[in-house]
């Protein structure tokens, strides 16, 4: 069945204004970039242009590694409410009988998500970016402007984010409780981060050959993850949380059934 | 008595395909059956009722037919495509179901709610669809109010008018009165009635006997399997004795010279003395093959033994004593199987 844009669309438009009008999401989303971004501006604003290079590069490394939570906590939690939540609330039903198909409402879920965290997580690096320009001395800044995580963070961030939510909705679509499955779906989110870890800290040496191949690995990762997330996004798991029986429906019979006689072999006995 | 051709309403006999025709159909989860070995139909523009106890399978056939979870078994089609794979899109775009709970978006205002659904419905002239949809259902003024503000009885009429926005063919109603008080209960009865005015099929699932009573043309009881099916009024005469109630100022003197050997009386018993009697009256229980033609033979026989009749009245027996007829024999069913 071919996608429908506009279905789509309509799914994206509808959780973004229940984003909109849900007070918590709001405090919740804003609230951790704002600690993730005060943090390392501070780090950052309060090495002296004296700094050795050694201690320079770490508080670098430190202050630019921390942002990199945002696009995997914040859409880790907001996925993981997605499915969960609509069926606590009952709304799941409804709109499982209309004709949206479970790739639109998948996806449209996703663009939801994925649309807000990435432009948050981005505005956060610009922010920190612009403050350490504007008011870290000269040196400092210069350290920032030529740290190699800067361009890693523009490729990482949507893949990160990506990974967040496919694992989120997995969860949040096989789980029975709202709260299991945010702490699930935070659990699910952090092995790329990790491994971004790894390399910010440069455990891992950041080279662009490591960072190309792990950037690739982790988008054919993502593109499994979705193909994976739309085979739980079966209607009969959403509605009772339980895998599919598989029934071999024949037209023919259906259109006996409205045969009076095949009514009265089903009566029982005495009725 | 086994439902005939003629119970079913004129397009079920075979002229056009019926709205929803189920055969065999069966539902196991995991171990655990909930439908086994169903059938049955429903004629366009029927108002159908669906009972049945607790875990009786109600909603799970819904389910079924609503596309929403697949049957182990059998086969059904509704709106005339086979429930299956293939179909679901195409019978979900002419169908709407109501699941029990109205599940509005509590943060969204009704007319948001609405428009999600129009546009998951690809519907054109959106706005003219919504309005007139929460008009019909009286909620015409409260479009701009946040869904999570509204009385139970709104939320349900709002989820009413949602079911209506894709003009269905077909509308499964999952109790739809459930926890509402009577006064919004009978608010949906009204909007059911005109639903049924409209020509659009109803089925309904409903613990509350008086309202399948009042608003459905036939009724299926089921618990697990089906019991009966057929109308409110062929059911009570197949299940139960027809029978005349009397009372009489006083308790007769020969009551078996009175009774017996009148047209059409089968038996007599006198009712237990105390049983709502009025001074010294007395009540008899008259099995009759039909009260219509027994009634002015034992008022004659009454009248000419001397007796003063307070009053004779076939005894009503209503959908909930065949209800409770029907599911108290299920019950003894399965004593007995273990």
């Amino acid at each position: 069945m071919s996608m429908s844009g506009a279905r789509i669309g309509a799914v994206v438009r509808k959780e973004l204004a229940e984003f909109r009008r849900n007070r918590l999401i709001v405090v919740t989303a804003a609230v951790l970039p704002l600690v993730f971004l005060i943090g390392p501006t501070a780090s950052i604003l309060a090495l002296k242009a004296s700094a050795l290079g050694a201690v320079l590069d770490k508080r670098v490394d430190y202050s630019l590694f921390l942002p990199l939570l945002v696009p995997v906590f914040v859409p880790a939690i907001m996925s993981a409410y997605s499915v969960v939540g609509e069926r606590d609330q009952g709304t799941l039903e409804p709109v499982l009988t209309t004709p949206v198909s479970r790739g639109e409402l998948l996806l449209g879920k996703a663009a939801a998500i994925f649309m807000p965290a990435v432009a948050l997580a981005y505005l956060m690096f610009g922010v920190f970016v612009a403050i350490t320009q504007i008011a870290a001395s000269p040196a400092v800044a210069a350290a920032v402007r030529r740290a190699p995580q800067l361009p890693a963070a523009l490729v990482f961030i949507p893949l990160l984010a990506a990974w967040a939510i496919w694992v989120g909705l997995a969860v949040s679509a096989t789980a029975t409780d709202t709260r299991v499955a945010q702490q699930l779906s935070i659990l699910g989110s952090l092995p790329p981060v990790a491994l971004a870890a790894l390399m910010s800290f440069q455990v891992i040496s950041p080279t662009f050959a490591v960072a190309a191949a792990l950037a690739g690995g982790l988008l054919a990762i993502d593109c499994a993850a979705c193909l994976a997330v739309a085979r739980l996004f079966d209607r009969e798991r959403l509605i009772t949380g339980a895998r599919p029986s598989r029934g071999i429906p024949t037209p023919t019979a259906a259109r006996d059934a409205g045969s009076p006689a095949e009514i009265r072999s089903h009566r029982q006995p005495g009725t | 008595m086994a439902p005939s051709a003629a119970a079913l309403p004129g397009d079920a006999r075979g002229e056009q395909p019926a709205a929803i025709a189920v055969s065999h159909l069966g539902k196991v989860f995991g171990g655990r059956v909930a439908v086994s070995d169903v059938s049955f139909s429903v004629a366009r523009g029927e108002v159908f009722g669906f009972l049945g106890p607790n875990g009786a399978g109600k909603t799970t056939m819904v389910r079924i037919l609503g596309t929403l979870i697949s049957a182990t078994s059998g086969s059904a089609a509704v709106a005339g495509i086979p429930v299956g794979p293939e179909g679901a899109a195409e019978i979900r775009r002419r169908i709407s179901v109501m699941p029990e709970s109205p599940g509005l978006y509590q943060r969204l205002t009704v007319a948001e709610n609405m428009g999600y659904f129009a546009r998951l419905y690809g519907l054109r002239r959106r706005e003219q669809r919504i309005t007139e949809a929460l008009a019909s259902v009286g909620l015409a003024d409260r479009a701009h109010d946040v869904a999570g503000g509204l009385s139970k009885g709104l939320r349900q009429r709002a989820a009413l008018a949602r079911s209506l926005l894709n003009d269905p063919a077909v509308m499964f109603l999952d109790e739809p009165t459930s926890g509402l008080d009577p006064v919004a209960a009978h608010e949906v009865h009204g909007l059911i009635t005109g639903l049924r005015e409209r020509g659009v099929t109803v089925f309904l699932t409903t613990h509350r006997l008086e309202e399948a009573e009042r608003l459905c043309d036939r009724v299926a009881i089921m618990n697990t399997r089906l019991r009966t099916i057929g109308r409110p009024d062929d059911l009570r005469q197949e299940l139960f004795t027809r029978s005349l109630a009397v009372t009489t100022a006083a308790p007769l003197a020969g009551p078996a010279e009175v009774f017996g050997g009148l047209p059409g009386v089968r038996d007599w018993r006198r009712d237990e003395p105390g049983e709502a009697r009025q001074g010294g009256s007395a009540g008899y229980t008259l099995t009759v093959t039909d009260p219509a033609l027994s009634a002015p033979a034992v008022t004659r026989a009454l009248v000419a033994g001397g007796a003063d009749v307070l009053s004779i009245a076939e005894t009503r027996r209503t959908l909930e004593d065949v209800y409770l007829k029907l599911i108290d024999e299920h019950e003894q069913e399965q004593e007995q199987a273990r």
